[in-house]
């Protein structure tokens, strides 16, 4: 099935898009996470040293993945939405946002439920949980910066060139993070420490990722819906909308 | 059960962890869908005066 | 210069003298400079004009400075120790009170829009003013901070190395901080969105400053640190007007 996907790049066409393929991948992302709740909280065996507190890992591996990840679509669509001047680019980096910072939120939370039975604190100042930290105030930024701008087109540019602007101090700020962690770790602490994967292990935090990946989909093309309507609001076609749907 | 709700004496940890993500992700989702029902009703709103059909009025019968 | 149009500053604008023509690349060449240059001196101007906000913003980062013992503890091995990170912290939060008059007073007037018009190329005027603003609130606080040192018991070659670290980094919070206040120029929420903006930007200079200073006083070379601040400098002098601009031009459109 051949898709021609420059159909898809105005709001107009992309509507009816998210629509269905947000329900789909909210489908997909419940059945994987039950699958791989399962296998979380029952199949995979208690670690030896760390007990079931390891089991968070299948919460915290997903959601840092997908912090990270997320922040790269949306630079990349920002990119879109700058180079190109596309209306639907710019929505979709600002539907991203809350959901990333949501993941790094999820991510700094289990870390810290995760460090206190293990580690003997909740908040230990590792390289990785910092530099979490530090990308959620990216992102928070971002959905504060989108706030404070009045006219939509203008906060769209300006969300861009902060989100590329803070892609592009990522990798800076993770290396120098991690710099100033090995030197001042006085501790024999090694927080890098997930127990060593058994099989099942390594799938049940395959299946969350994947859960994750579906979910974040699922929600942002539900909430670019809203923010189409938002916006577009005054533009003809969405008046054959309210015909054709209740407020689903 | 209660063996796995224990979850080996770090019941606490885990799942403060896991209900909180759970609470989160589920605070999102209804923000969302609170969002979409409050676009479509701003757009209703707005298109309202140019539908005269009765069939057009709400489920409560609001105008 | 004699130029028949003046901003509302009273000071002649770019282009308004027309240079005398040669070739074209080195008028090319030649504008670029006159341009950094013009924009450089007219902000220093304007900044002198208001000596006492430059005071009271070096006066914020003596106080902020001075609060941190009140708060921990008068003792000298406390102090040392978290002396680098207080001086290096609170000359983030001096950047960043002293980025509110980078664009913002030209912005209101309409002067900067009238800038961005000139035929000057809007990068080169914009590298001057980050520079004037270096000049007016970086380096001051570079200075200052050696002194400031004395009072958290840190030697002199420590102190040294805190102010060759403050020279290398303020202007990288310039820099950065340029971006931030492009981006919010007329925008709600005022100081506090800068900072959450700019913050997170600025901590691998945080880390690294800091981080000199720590290895001075702990009598190891602070030459990585130090290369890793003068590396960032370059790339932000390269890199960072270019988005600057492209900030400037989002806000005036």
């Amino acid at each position: 099935m051949l898709i021609n996907w420059f159909r898809f790049s105005s709001p107009v066409s992309f509507y009816p898009v998210a629509g269905s393929w947000s329900y789909a991948f909210g489908a997909t992302a419940a059945l994987l996470a039950g699958a791989g709740l399962v296998v979380a909280l029952y199949i995979a065996p208690t670690d030896a040293t760390q007990g079931d507190a390891y089991r968070i890992i299948f919460i915290h591996v997903p959601a840092a993945w997908m912090a990270m990840l997320i922040y790269l679509v949306m630079a990349g669509w920002s990119a879109f939405a700058l180079g190109f001047n596309t209306r639907l680019s710019a929505m979709m980096a600002q539907a991203l946002a809350p959901t990333g910072a949501l993941m790094a939120a999820i991510a700094l939370w289990t870390g810290a439920f995760w460090g206190r039975p293990t580690w003997g604190t909740y908040w230990a100042w590792d390289a990785r949980m910092t530099s979490t930290l530090i990308l959620l105030f990216l992102y928070l930024g971002v959905v504060a910066l989108r706030a404070a701008i009045e006219d939509p087109r203008r906060a769209d540019r300006a969300c861009a060139v902060l989100a590329l602007v803070g892609a592009v101090n990522v990798p800076i700020i993770y290396f120098s993070v991690q710099w100033w962690n090995t030197l001042h770790q006085g501790s024999s602490i090694s927080l890098t420490g997930a127990p060593k994967m058994a099989m099942t292990m390594l799938a049940g935090i395959l299946i969350m990722t994947a859960a994750a990946w579906c979910y974040t989909i699922a929600v942002v093309l539900a909430r670019v819906q809203a923010i189409i309507v938002e916006r577009e609001r005054g533009a003809g076609w969405l008046e054959s909308l309210i015909d054709l749907r209740a407020a689903r | 059960m209660s063996e796995f709700l224990a979850m080996g004496g770090y019941a606490w940890y885990v799942w403060m962890a896991y209900g909180g993500a759970a609470l989160a992700i589920a605070v999102e989702i209804a923000s969302v869908r609170a969002r979409r029902k409050r676009a479509f009703e701003a757009l209703r709103m707005s298109v309202e005066p140019t539908l005269r059909s009765p069939s057009m009025l709400g489920a409560r019968g609001e105008r | 210069m004699s130029g028949s149009e003046r901003s509302s500053a009273g000071i002649p604008l770019p282009g308004a003298d027309a240079s005398a023509d040669g070739d074209s690349a080195g008028n090319a060449r030649d504008s670029v400079f006159a341009a950094v240059g013009w924009a450089l001196a007219r902000d220093i101007r304007v900044a002198l004009r208001s000596k006492g906000e430059l005071g009271v913003q070096l006066l914020f980062y003596v106080i902020v400075v001075s609060l941190f013992p009140l708060a921990t503890s008068p003792s000298r091995e406390v102090l040392a120790t978290i002396g680098p990170g207080v001086l290096w912290t609170a000359a983030l939060l001096a950047s960043l009170l002293s980025l509110s008059r980078l664009f913002a007073s030209d912005f209101h007037d309409g002067t900067l829009e009238q800038i961005a018009l000139s035929p000057r190329p809007l990068m080169a005027l914009v590298s001057g003013k980050i520079a004037a603003h270096w000049l007016t609130a970086g380096l001051p606080v570079a200075l200052m901070a050696p002194l400031l040192g004395v009072q958290y018991a840190l030697d002199a070659p420590v102190l040294g190395t805190l102010m060759v670290s403050l020279v290398l980094g303020t202007p990288i919070l310039s820099l950065l901080g340029a971006v931030g206040a492009a981006l919010t120029l007329g925008a709600r929420g005022g100081g506090s969105l800068l900072a959450l903006l700019v913050l997170p930007l600025y901590a691998p200079v945080l880390i690294f400053g800091a981080g000199a200073v720590d290895a001075a006083r702990a009598g190891v070379s602070a030459m990585p640190q130090l290369s890793l601040l003068g590396a960032g400098l370059l790339l932000a002098l390269v890199a960072v007007p270019f988005a600057v601009t492209a900030a400037l031009r989002i806000a005036l459109d």
